[in-house]
């Protein structure tokens, strides 16, 4: 996981080239309780860092996926449209949300990384 | 506790707290040109009786629906409602409760919502009905913008023969949303090719069903257009008891249905309050605004009722969600349930056998009167007239012979030159024989 970015909104993002995979964190599912809804953007949509990416509903509570770096969606996981518990069982990694196109890869400097986040959250509990 | 005015000691005593000399101080604030330095031109006060008796003269000036001859519908329409009706909503169990705040221990509210849904549902042959909306136009604007969101397109392209105020309603709130609306002409005729106007960019049709004028159509091609270009149709139906006669949308490819649902269990209540039906298909559930019952079961397995898939809703989801409604009209769309419960599906489909039969007999006594021609071919109970003489002065005319002859288009689409002969004639259960054969003598005169 030593490859993961995060965010306070608790999102992750993994590079491999310039495709960057998108999805939100371990502790983010817990909170959220039984994903029961997820939202997926249109491929081909341009994002610039911050903006809603994506949409993930509990039986509790609905929220926003922000997109951690800028870049155009090249792929949504549509397999969380049909089984959306996917989240749940595996929210860093088969519990993806979108992929982008990287387009400014120094973005990625202003993420937390994986020690970053741990400290973040000890200091939410 | 009861209510106790200030006196005008305790408004000096008041004032002087916070440093003012007299009440008008306060609004010094106000411009000058803004402010009434008058005193209003009103009588002083009288007792209980006096007003009783000047107010009852005053309403003795309207001619009510219930006086004469009644043959106006466009949008809102007189049917009987029984006084069993009218019984039951009052009930305390339903009228205190309307609106309930903790919804799960509220199981009579819940389930009477439920139904409702379900006989939304079922009248529009649609998958999911949500627990009713203010009325049919803003029903109609929330389809609208549900639409947007569904395809993530920003243009609605409207018919010209949809409701001049559900149009109204459209274009208002997407003025402040910042989305296109692209409405036809009035479409007298029922000649326009709304098809043509759908492109890439188009997130929904909107038909009315029947149309504006009356008129009965096949919407299935309109729909195929709309679907072949990945937008939805949006049907709009002011009188849903039509729904008792007619093939319903949810047949013809409709995506979203929304109706006046005021015809079934309300009165005309000049003009409202109203209740909105709003149904869709399962897939687009989530997008649908408003509030949703659903059944369930509990622990030890016994049915049960619960609001579901709050979470569009406003409380949980704030400015994202899928609308404002937050308090259906519950008291009208109890009104709704128990009529049509009553009513049950025979009895449904009798009253709408009555209400056509009806408007068939009146078509073809008007048809008679030299001057008048029933313009629409396929109606259900109401239809267009054309008369020799503008509209808006027959109408008059009519009423100072006692006949409330319908809806003068000229009204509703002010300025239009085309629609200037033209009246929107509505029949229902309501009008008798004498009532009818009271309508074409007085036509006769007035086209004389």
């Amino acid at each position: 996981m030593a490859d993961m970015k995060f965010t306070k909104d608790h999102e992750w993002v993994r590079v491999e080239g310039d495709t960057a995979t998108v999805g939100i964190t371990d502790y983010a599912q817990e909170q959220l309780g039984d994903v029961v809804y997820v939202e997926l953007p249109d491929v081909g949509k341009t994002l610039a860092a911050g903006d809603e990416a994506a949409v993930v509903e509990s039986v509790k509570a609905a929220s926003e996926v922000y997109a951690p770096v800028s870049g155009d969606v090249v792929e949504v996981n549509g397999a969380l449209a049909d089984a959306p518990a996917g989240v749940n069982d595996d929210a860093m990694g088969a519990g993806w949300f979108v992929k982008l196109k990287l387009a400014n890869a120094s973005e990625l400097d202003d993420l937390m990384s994986e020690d970053d986040y741990k400290t973040y959250l000890a200091e939410l509990d | 506790m009861r209510y106790l005015p200030l006196t005008p000691d305790d408004r000096q005593q008041m004032l002087g707290v916070i440093g003012a000399k007299s009440i008008d101080d306060l609004f010094v604030d106000v411009p000058k040109a803004a402010r009434i330095d008058d005193a209003f031109n009103l009588p002083a006060h009288q007792g209980e009786l006096e007003v009783e008796r000047a107010l009852s003269a005053m309403a003795a000036k309207n001619t009510s629906a219930g006086s004469v001859p009644f043959f106006v519908g466009c949008g809102a329409y007189k049917h009987h409602v029984p006084a069993s009706v009218d019984h039951l909503i009052q009930r305390s169990e339903f009228l205190t409760s309307y609106t309930p705040y903790q919804p799960e221990i509220s199981q009579g509210t819940l389930q009477y919502l439920f139904e409702f849904q379900t006989q939304v549902a079922l009248l529009t042959d649609m998958d999911v009905a949500n627990a009713s909306m203010y009325d049919g136009s803003t029903a109609c604007s929330e389809a609208v913008q549900m639409a947007h969101r569904v395809t993530r397109r920003k243009k609605a392209v409207l018919s010209g023969a949809l409701h001049p105020h559900y149009r109204a309603v459209i274009e208002t709130t997407s003025k402040f949303a910042g989305d296109t609306v692209v409405a036809l002409d009035a479409d007298p005729s029922g000649t326009e090719d709304i098809a043509s106007l759908i492109d890439s960019e188009t997130s929904c049709v909107v038909v009315q069903y029947p149309d504006f004028f009356g008129r009965v159509h096949d919407l299935a091609d309109i729909a195929a257009a709309a679907h072949e270009a990945g937008a939805l149709m949006i049907v709009a139906i002011p009188e849903i008891i039509s729904m008792g006669a007619l093939r319903a949308p949810g047949a013809m490819g409709a995506d979203i249905v929304v109706a006046e649902g005021q015809s079934i269990g309300n009165p005309l209540n000049f003009g409202g309050p109203y209740v909105g039906l709003f149904a869709t298909r399962q897939k687009y559930v989530r997008q649908m605004p408003g509030r949703l019952a659903g059944e369930t079961v509990d622990v030890d397995g016994k049915r049960g009722y619960v609001l579901t898939l709050s979470t569009r809703e406003q409380h949980i989801r704030r400015e994202k969600a899928t609308s404002n409604i937050c308090t259906n009209s519950g008291l009208c769309c109890l009104a709704f349930t128990i009529h049509l419960t009553l009513l049950g599906e025979q009895g449904f489909t009798r009253l709408a056998a009555l209400n056509h039969e009806s408007a068939v007999k009146l078509a073809d006594a008007l048809d008679t009167v030299p001057g008048a021609e029933i313009v629409t071919s396929a109606f259900f109970n109401e239809f267009t007239l054309k008369t020799s003489k503008p509209g808006a002065e027959v109408i008059e005319a009519l009423a100072d012979k006692g006949v409330l002859g319908g809806v003068p288009v000229s009204r509703l689409m002010p300025g239009n030159k085309a629609v200037d002969n033209l009246i929107i004639v509505a029949a229902t259960e309501i009008n008798t024989d004498a009532d009818r054969a009271q309508y074409a003598a007085a036509l006769k005169e007035v086209l004389s």
